[in-house]
């Protein structure tokens, strides 16, 4: 089999599983909201000063959501051996990888793109930011997914894996972090946001072509 | 000597980070010396194990 | 070209020997330099022109940062060797590199933040290179907590490997991020293609502290690493010989 078949039968059977089991997927979802609402609470329901928060708020509570959602990306098929499966197949390794990286995204990263800029305005942004917010989140929660992928298979089957999980990805987020919350802070305050942007795709495509070969070499250094 | 050790009046930044300094580089000394100590301990049980494993064999 | 030296280098008992015969003379030429560049940098040199005697801070702060970074770099290099090579020795290198880098890394920081209080007015600043040397610390934590979380030596190894290499990108960021961005930190004096811009009564005995934390980096990571060598080794006949047990 082609490894073009091949990758797309994998998207197709990680999208099955995937949509059999909503509730597990829309978590990630319902956390950013529940954690972005957290943030008027504790701080002021002024718009003002809450639209100044938006874009730490935004990005920190996507970065968490992208973390928790993580440990969906490789349990089942970690568990299950079809992993294993995948890495002795003769087919490459990294492809098959970002396949299930870019399903693994579409079930998680998507809704959080669709739903921040929606949160955005909650919190004061002006509806012109919208599209602003939106390309931001788009490039940077695929960057978090790719990234956090190379986490999910360095730490795969340890116990506690978790917790190293957020501790081994949150450093190297941080670009993304940065660059996010300065473009989305662009965007709502309506002023040009080329610089970052240019960042965050330059990132995102680093994060492509790089991280489902360091992502593969870490699978196969844990399931040996 | 008064004068050298409030350095300016800045000592309350400079000596703290040279004694700072200082307790890092001995206490890495120490902790180097101890896992080199205990992997030697080890392989030396580890070793004799072995060889009393093949002197009954 | 031949190659020997560097696959003689990768055999445990080979490296075992030769990294003890280095040591005492790494640590006595550390301990040295470290004295000579202390007097010069704390008796001989001169007040600063601005700054007046608080600027000394920089004869710890400089050789730390410079060492934290250096640190990763060889950790991340022994972790490649190790990967590509399989070569036991160089992921025993590369386990010895985490604690002092962190501690390093930790001290830049610290010492950093106390300079900064009397000169720029704040503990901390979220500028690009503080941050970064921060995010650096982290990864040198994730390091050593992945480390800790594998129980099989070698599966800890390689993942680690993996990990350090994926860090190296911080890096350049480091370096590079006081010309990419306006930051509050200092601009190269250094590393510049130029002449510094420091004044040699300054600027030797931070050369000396420097040479001085090298050479004790050197010897504090050869210590470890002969211990972790022979956690290593499954051959138990030259640990019985070198180590004088009956065998």
């Amino acid at each position: 089999m082609s490894p073009g078949k091949a990758g797309w039968r994998l998207v197709q059977r990680d999208l099955r599983l995937g949509l059999r089991r909503p509730g597990e997927w829309l978590q990630p979802l319902v956390f950013f909201l529940v954690v972005t609402t957290l943030f008027p609470l504790a701080t002021s329901p002024e718009l003002s000063r809450l639209r100044d928060m938006a874009p730490g708020a935004l990005w920190v509570a996507a970065l968490l959501s992208s973390l928790l959602a993580l440990e969906l990306l490789f349990r089942e098929d970690g568990q299950d051996g079809t992993l294993e499966q995948l890495a002795v197949s003769g087919l490459p390794l990294p492809w098959l990888l970002l396949a299930k990286t870019c399903v693994h995204w579409l079930l998680t990263g998507l809704p959080l793109v669709l739903a921040g800029p929606l949160v955005a305005t909650a919190l004061g942004a002006p509806y012109a930011s919208i599209p602003g917010v939106f390309a931001a989140l788009l490039l940077g929660s695929g960057a978090l997914s790719l990234i956090g992928a190379v986490g999910a298979a360095l730490t795969l089957g340890l116990r506690r894996g978790g917790v190293l999980l957020a501790l081994l990805v949150l450093p190297l987020a941080v670009p993304v972090l940065i660059f996010g919350a300065r473009a989305t802070s662009l965007a709502i305050a309506q002023d040009p946001m080329t610089a970052p942007m240019y960042l965050l795709g330059a990132i995102a495509v680093l994060s492509a072509t790089l991280a489902p070969l360091a992502a593969a070499a870490a699978v196969r250094i844990s399931l040996e | 000597m008064m004068q050298w050790l409030s350095m300016g009046g800045y000592w309350m930044y400079l000596w703290p980070s040279y004694l700072l300094t200082f307790l890092v580089l001995v206490l890495n000394v120490g902790y180097a010396r101890r896992s080199a100590r205990l992997a030697r301990l080890e392989a030396l049980r580890r070793v004799q194990g072995a060889a009393a494993q093949q002197g009954r064999s | 070209m031949d190659w020997t030296w560097f696959h003689r280098f990768g055999s445990p008992p080979h490296f075992y020997r030769i990294a003890g015969k280095l040591i005492p003379w790494f640590a006595w030429l550390a301990a040295l330099t470290g004295v000579a560049g202390l007097i010069g940098g704390l008796i001989l040199a001169p007040p600063d022109y601005q700054q007046g005697e608080g600027y000394r801070i920089i004869y710890v702060h400089v050789p730390a940062a410079v060492l934290s970074t250096m640190a990763y770099a060889v950790m991340a290099t022994a972790a490649g060797v190790g990967l590509i090579w399989r070569m036991n020795v160089a992921h025993a290198v590369a386990a010895s590199c985490a604690a002092i880098g962190a501690s390093f890394t930790f001290l830049a920081l610290v010492t950093g933040s106390l300079w900064g209080r009397p000169m720029w007015g704040t503990y901390w600043q979220w500028d690009p290179r503080l941050t970064s040397e921060l995010v650096m610390l982290f990864l040198y934590l994730g390091y050593m907590g992945l480390r800790g979380a594998i129980d099989d030596t070698a599966r800890a190894d390689r993942a680690s490997a993996v990990l350090a290499l994926v860090g190296v990108i911080n890096l350049p960021i480091i370096h590079y991020s006081v010309d990419w961005w306006n930051s509050l930190h200092q601009g190269h004096t250094l590393l510049k293609f130029s002449k510094p811009s420091m004044p040699p009564s300054m600027l030797v005995p931070l050369l000396l502290l420097m040479l001085g934390f090298v050479l004790y980096f050197a010897a504090i990571v050869l210590v470890r690493s002969r211990g972790e060598v022979l956690r290593r080794e499954r051959n138990a006949r030259w640990i019985a010989e070198l180590l004088g047990a009956p065998s």
